[in-house]
């Protein structure tokens, strides 16, 4: 259960070019480990302490915590976007973070579209940034677009848009690079739950056709059950790791494991460990 | 359990729906109206209000026998203008030649600097407070002293320059730097790898043009374009504040020169014709720049997003 970094000789070979367009595979090659991480502000608050996570290659790890446990500093560490005061980011074949960190699609709590470029323009802007020219790219953007099902919305400015579109706008331009590692810090936090509900089949069905490696930052326990073959579960101050479950219930998932009694059994597990993450235990 | 299917099709004379669309019709109607109503209001109560302040104007100076040389009739002003229409409109186009030189130049210096400003922070510290300081100088009191050191047109052009430089500056500044946090932390994951043959410097200096471009540039424009259109009016006040400090100098020959000139020589109706022209000028600029500001944000930004109801 604990997080394991050596890769082990019995795991099945996995090809690693994202030529597998088919299931995702449940626990593949070691892709990146988080050894030792910690993590103090400017301000002497310590956002994280010893954080050891290893991400295994096709996996859907959800990290699940209280606010202010440290999940979206983890991901943004494990994405370059903040250095770590202290530990080390080991990824599989070695090289330089930095190389290693350009193959990562990063999906914000909010859509973060620019206002003044249309929907096609917005996915674009990743390719655009690697010099990709905009003819090369049309294809790469109508594909991600029909993932998320918005090809018709290609023309459309952000304004024009339901909250979930410009989130699947984001999570299209996400794509677009078309990243092993997807990290995703509380996406639909801020949405309805019908939203919620069709973006999580939606996300589900995404990794199941692009094959890619997910890290998932919520707070709520239904999605991180419904969505993950991991639960990360972290506690504050200092934030840190204090349980990991699997959930091993089989994929392709669909709206029909919501009223299945092992979706009942891991949502229960998880809420107790979500209850000692909160210190619930140390009033009683 | 009763789970009822609605279908106002099935009977649309008695169905519940068929009042709800009929209500729905009425309650959509009403607001066009009133919206139209408003525009009318909008239009015609400023015109009534003009024709009748003009019609009184006209009355009284009849009525009271006002000589032209203290207050001319509407009429008159009319007659003059038609009169002097050669002379004022050659001065009209020397106003607005210096109007918008000195716009452009603002735009020019104002943008130029604020990217200046925003690519450095040594360069931002040093620079801004004298552009504070030249902004809160008033200007008619440098006039003076730029007409002793300068050529007269330089220095009417340097005045117009003066005035319309900062709202450009300030404006562009503050919007360069109202980007969207998380927009820029994608840019860092996306945009910040520099070319293997590039030293660290050089790498953060390409990214921080890169971010200019993508996203700091877009963003600015809504504040831009807000800076232009108090520029643009500044612009023609600065023009006029230089040429009547100038006007004793007596070479000039804009609108504002004509109004000084109009006064010594007591011709009140060509001082009111040149006036006119001075208010329709700015008039315009105004209406041209909110223009040109909503044409290039009617897609996408709020300012220019007519409310839907």
């Amino acid at each position: 259960m604990t997080a394991q970094t050596a890769p082990s000789p019995a795991s099945t070979p996995v090809a690693r070019a994202s030529s597998d367009s088919g299931s995702a595979p449940r626990s593949g090659a070691p892709l990146v480990a988080l050894e030792g991480i910690g993590k103090v502000f400017q301000n002497g608050t310590v956002a994280l302490s010893g954080l050891d996570l290893s991400i295994r290659e096709g996996e859907f790890v959800s990290l699940l915590g209280p606010s202010g446990c440290g999940k979206s500093t983890a991901l943004r560490i494990l994405a370059g976007l903040i250095p770590a005061s202290r530990g080390a980011i080991g990824w599989a074949g070695g090289g330089d973070a930095e190389a290693h960190q350009r193959d990562i699609g990063f999906v914000f709590q909010e859509p973060t579209l620019m206002p003044w470029a249309n929907v096609a323009d917005n996915v674009y802007l990743p390719l655009r940034l690697r010099g990709v020219s905009r003819r090369a790219a049309s294809q790469a953007i109508d594909s991600c677009l029909s993932l998320v099902g918005l090809e018709q919305f290609a023309k459309s400015y952000p304004r024009e848009l339901s909250g979930g579109m410009k989130m699947r706008v984001s999570i299209a331009r996400a794509l677009s690079l078309r990243p092993r590692l997807l990290l995703m810090d509380e996406p639909f936090a801020a949405l309805d739950e019908i939203t919620r509900f069709k973006l999580n089949d939606d996300i589900l069905r995404l990794q199941e056709e692009f094959g890619c490696t997910i890290v998932f930052v919520t707070h709520s326990v239904f999605e991180s059950v419904y969505l993950s073959s991991r639960i990360v579960v972290m506690a504050a101050r200092p934030g840190r790791i204090i349980a990991e479950i699997d959930v091993d219930a089989p994929r392709p998932r669909d709206r029909d494991f919501r009223t299945t009694p092992a979706y009942g059994d891991y949502c229960r597990a998880a809420s107790e460990a979500l209850h000692g993450a909160m210190g619930y235990d140390e009033h009683l | 359990m009763n789970v009822q299917t609605r279908n106002p099709a099935a009977d649309p004379a008695t169905h519940p729906a068929d009042s709800a669309t009929l209500a729905l019709t009425t309650s959509d109607d009403a607001p066009r109206r009133g919206r139209d109503f408003t525009l009318a209001l909008r239009i015609g109560l400023p015109l009534a209000l003009f024709a009748i302040v003009v019609w009184s104007w006209e009355t009284y100076v009849r009525v009271a026998g006002v000589p032209h040389y203290i207050l001319p009739a509407p009429s008159r002003i009319m007659e003059t203008m038609i009169a002097d229409w050669p002379l004022l409109f050659g001065s009209l186009l020397q106003t607005l030649k210096t109007t918008f030189l000195g716009l452009s130049l603002a735009i020019m210096g104002g943008v130029g600097l604020a990217v200046l400003l925003s690519l450095s922070r040594a360069i931002e510290y040093s620079l801004y407070p004298y552009a504070v300081v030249l902004q809160v100088t008033p200007v008619v009191a440098i006039a003076p002293l730029l007409l002793i050191y300068l050529p007269q047109e330089t220095a009417v052009l340097t005045c117009a320059w003066i005035v319309a430089f900062f709202p450009i500056l300030s404006n562009t500044t503050l919007g360069l730097q109202s980007v969207d946090r998380n927009l820029l932390e994608l840019f860092d994951l996306y945009g910040s790898a520099r070319p293997k043959w590039a030293p660290r410097w050089l790498g953060s200096f390409i990214a921080r043009v890169k971010a200019l471009y993508y996203l700091r540039g877009p963003a600015a424009l809504p504040y831009f374009l807000g800076g232009l259109k108090i520029a643009g009016g500044l612009a023609l006040i600065g023009a006029v504040v230089a040429e009547i400090a100038a006007g004793s100098a007596g070479a000039g020959s804009g609108l504002a020169y004509r109004i000084i000139e109009s006064q010594f020589r007591l011709n009140i109706p060509r001082l009111f014709a040149a006036l006119v022209l001075l208010s329709v000028t700015g008039v315009i600029i105004f209406l041209a720049m909110s223009a040109f500001s909503h044409m290039l944000l009617r897609r996408w930004h709020e300012s220019a997003i007519s409310q839907e109801k």
